[in-house]
């Protein structure tokens, strides 16, 4: 190609991202997302229902019946939340963001979005029938020996594809971008994206050896199968996962937060120092699942704590710029004095609020779980309501308060409406609420999980055991919890699907703030994608090649599938 | 890569927290042998009954103030159950699931761990306080999954 072609080229494609700018998404870029977004949020509706029923039985207020028993609510719960609600929501908030910042989606990578749409559909189908004919009661993590329908597993290993196909599908529409802006720095958000689409891919190849040997395991064809293998696997994944939610949080609260505020962001290095990090040390993250399991020795899983700790202090330079560019902000509108900078932002916008609520709950849920991975203190909260009160500070509150946040703009933007004062005090209520239960909801699982009451557990007193008798008082809290909860469920669902399709017309910006100034250049180093994808295997290689081998060369001999419930 | 000096400051204590944690953990594991439990031996999941020590499960005297309970797991019972000792006693279970994952994990105590079939899992434990301590499985094995449990008398 001659210069001048080259040249062309460049203004053609800057064009079109000025036009993309100012015209808004195209139709065909917001249809991809508003299908991702009401998946997402219907995922949520009935996901959200089923927690409260749980929070009810727990409580020892409610009897489930048999034909549809805790075990199967819980599963139901676990997939519908921590799989296809995330899921959904970050490819579609990514895809949102890509069409954006890259000048719209190409049309053969909206195409592989959707085919990757409808495969993790009919997968999610695949994996809900069998739970509703309670053929698949084994809970989101599905530990071999329990044996759940083979079909099951395939829906699981059809939303992984799905994935899989979104994943490349941003990677050929950024590679593409780059081609066209040699010497420019992948934008920002489209970094964010790559972190994100880079770990769900090479995170889930381990799960998915393990559906795929379910699957043959399932069916018969393979006697018996490595229980501890199966369950490491599990985990390379199931850690990951979590940080993936947690990186989609971050792009907003490093990206879109400033610019709602009306700040500018934080370092741009920094920032993309924060995501390589959380790319490369992620994966090998899962073992503090498995602290108290046997196969395994203390030395290894010592050398591994190094692993999960080393995830944290991306996130505690994360505090650090969040805070910055608060006080910053604070100042430039006038805050005085040592505090006085947190009176001038603006709390009464939900696009702000809730996602600052969400943050500062990161302060307890990240402490917790440097605590709790941690060997020797895991042991003392290792799989009772402490962790799930963990997770529902991280997960449920964290990620899923910031992603309310975001459906505040993302939805108006990707449906050329607007949101409307009135939508935004419905959102302050909602966001109040939400803090509220899982403030009672969560406060109570971490105390009564300390005093030892087990998760994944339905309402039981162990024959009226006196210490178990002890903990009714603080399972009450779950139930109230969960009431306030799906309370903010129902407002939030209909926030959504009203912003959708009534709320009034008009255009929405995709709020991107702008780098700090004067901003030193940020090297181009960062860019090198391939570099870190290849720190990222030699790091996931150190952390799993030892274990692994050994569960495969001394593993027992394997198990049979057992149905148990 | 230029760094506010505060980021410089706030980053070296976080680092410094997460060594902290780091020397804590590594010093209680391998000096005061306070490390999760981890055993590596392994069995045969479909022939429990038949492999030694598993075949006559139990508690057993083995010294001065000190037990071993040989103690197989299944849906949806620990066995041998309502195990009583006394006080100051030094208990090592030895553990092995006969079907699928289960946990055991003695309230008001540090006793947790997972017992998995193929692995044989040990903990130890000293009871010094007298009273009834409740055991349970903390890992989802099925149906009956919320009554298993049982007891550890220390008197």
């Amino acid at each position: 190609m001659n210069s001048t072609a080259i040249k062309e080229k460049k203004i053609k494609g800057s064009l079109k991202e000025k036009s993309q700018k100012l015209m808004g998404i195209g139709p065909e870029d917001a249809k991809l997302t508003k299908s991702y977004m009401a998946v997402a949020f219907i995922a949520l509706l009935i996901g959200g229902a089923l927690g409260l029923l749980q929070g009810l039985e727990r409580a020892g207020l409610l009897q489930l019946p048999h034909w549809f028993n805790y075990y199967q609510v819980l599963t139901a719960h676990g997939v519908l939340l921590v799989l296809v609600l995330t899921a959904f929501f970050t490819i579609g908030y990514f895809y949102a963001g890509l069409s954006h910042t890259l000048g719209g989606l190409l049309p053969q990578v909206r195409k592989m979005a959707w085919i990757g749409f409808w495969m993790k559909v009919v997968g999610l189908v695949f994996a809900v029938v069998p739970i509703i004919q309670n053929k698949a009661s084994v809970l989101y993590t599905f530990y071999p020996p329990m044996a759940a329908s083979p079909y099951f597993y395939i829906g699981l290993a059809l939303i992984v594809i799905g994935v899989w196909m979104c994943a490349f599908g941003a990677f050929i529409n950024i590679a593409k971008w780059r081609k066209q802006n040699p010497g420019k720095h992948i934008p920002i958000f489209a970094f964010f994206a790559t972190g994100v689409f880079v770990l769900l891919f090479f995170g889930s190849i381990g799960v998915t050896i393990e559906v795929l040997t379910l699957i043959a395991w399932s069916f018969g064809w393979k006697a018996t199968v490595n229980v501890l293998l199966s369950r490491t696997l599990f985990w390379s994944f199931g850690h990951t996962l979590v940080n993936i939610w947690y990186m989609t949080a971050i792009s907003a609260w490093y990206v879109i937060v400033p610019k709602i505020i009306g700040g500018r962001r934080f370092s741009d290095t920094l920032t993309r120092v924060v995501i390589i990090l959380l790319v490369i040390s992620n994966i090998p993250g899962g073992f503090h699942h498995q602290i108290v399991d046997p196969g395994m020795s203390q030395t290894l899983k010592f050398l591994h704590l190094f692993m999960s700790l080393s995830i944290g202090f991306p996130s505690l330079m994360t505090a650090f710029a969040c805070v910055y560019v608060f006080e910053k902000t604070g100042r430039k509108l006038g805050g005085k004095g040592l505090f006085g900078w947190l009176k001038k932002l603006p709390w009464g916008d939900v696009r702000f609020l809730a996602p600052m609520i969400a943050m500062i709950a990161f302060i307890p849920a990240g402490a917790g779980g440097i605590a709790q991975t941690s060997n020797q203190l895991n042991q003392v909260v290792h799989n009772t309501l402490w962790v799930v009160g963990h997770f529902h500070l991280t997960v449920g509150t964290s990620v899923i308060l910031t992603f309310f946040g975001i459906s505040y703009w993302l939805i108006p933007y990707i449906s050329k409406r607007v949101l409307t004062p009135r939508m935004n005090k419905v959102g302050i209520v909602q966001t109040i609420i939400w803090t509220l239960g899982m403030l009672f909801m969560s406060g109570a699982m971490h105390w009564v999980g300390l005093l030892g009451s087990p998760r994944r557990t339905s309402y039981t007193t162990y024959g009226n055991n006196a210490t178990a008798l002890g903990w009714d008082p603080y399972l009450i809290f779950l139930a109230v919890g969960g009431t306030l909860l799906i309370i903010g469920v129902l407002i939030q669902v209909f926030a959504v699907f009203h912003m959708m399709f009534f709320a009034p017309k008009g255009e929405t910006e995709f709020p991107i703030a702008e780098a700090e100034e004067p901003e030193e250049k940020t090297p181009m180093w960062t860019d090198r994608w391939g570099l870190w994808i290849v720190i990222m295997l030699i790091v996931v290689s150190m952390g799993y090649v030892v274990p692994v081998v050994d569960l495969i060369v001394n593993a027992p001999p394997g198990s049979p599938p057992f149905i148990t419930w | 890569m230029k760094m506010n000096r505060y980021e410089e400051i706030w980053l070296m204590l976080s680092g410094g927290m997460l060594v902290i944690f780091m020397l804590i953990t590594g010093y209680q594991t391998f000096a005061l042998g306070m490390g999760p439990p981890s055993n590596k031996e392994t069995i045969d999941p479909q022939k429990v009954d038949e492999t030694a020590p598993f075949d006559n499960p139990g508690v057993f005297k083995t010294g001065e103030n000190e037990y071993e309970v040989v103690m197989t797991l299944e849906v949806f019972n620990f066995n041998p159950g309502k195990i009583e000792i006394p006080t100051g006693s030094t208990v090592t279970f030895i553990m092995t699931s006969k079907d699928v994952v289960h946990g055991f994990q003695v309230v008001d105590t540090n006793l947790n761990a997972m017992v998995m079939p193929g692995h044989i899992q040990k903990a130890t434990q000293t009871f010094d306080k007298p009273g009834e301590y409740l055991v349970l499985c903390n890992e989802y094995c099925g149906a009956g999954h919320q009554h298993m449990s049982t007891t550890i008398t220390v008197k």
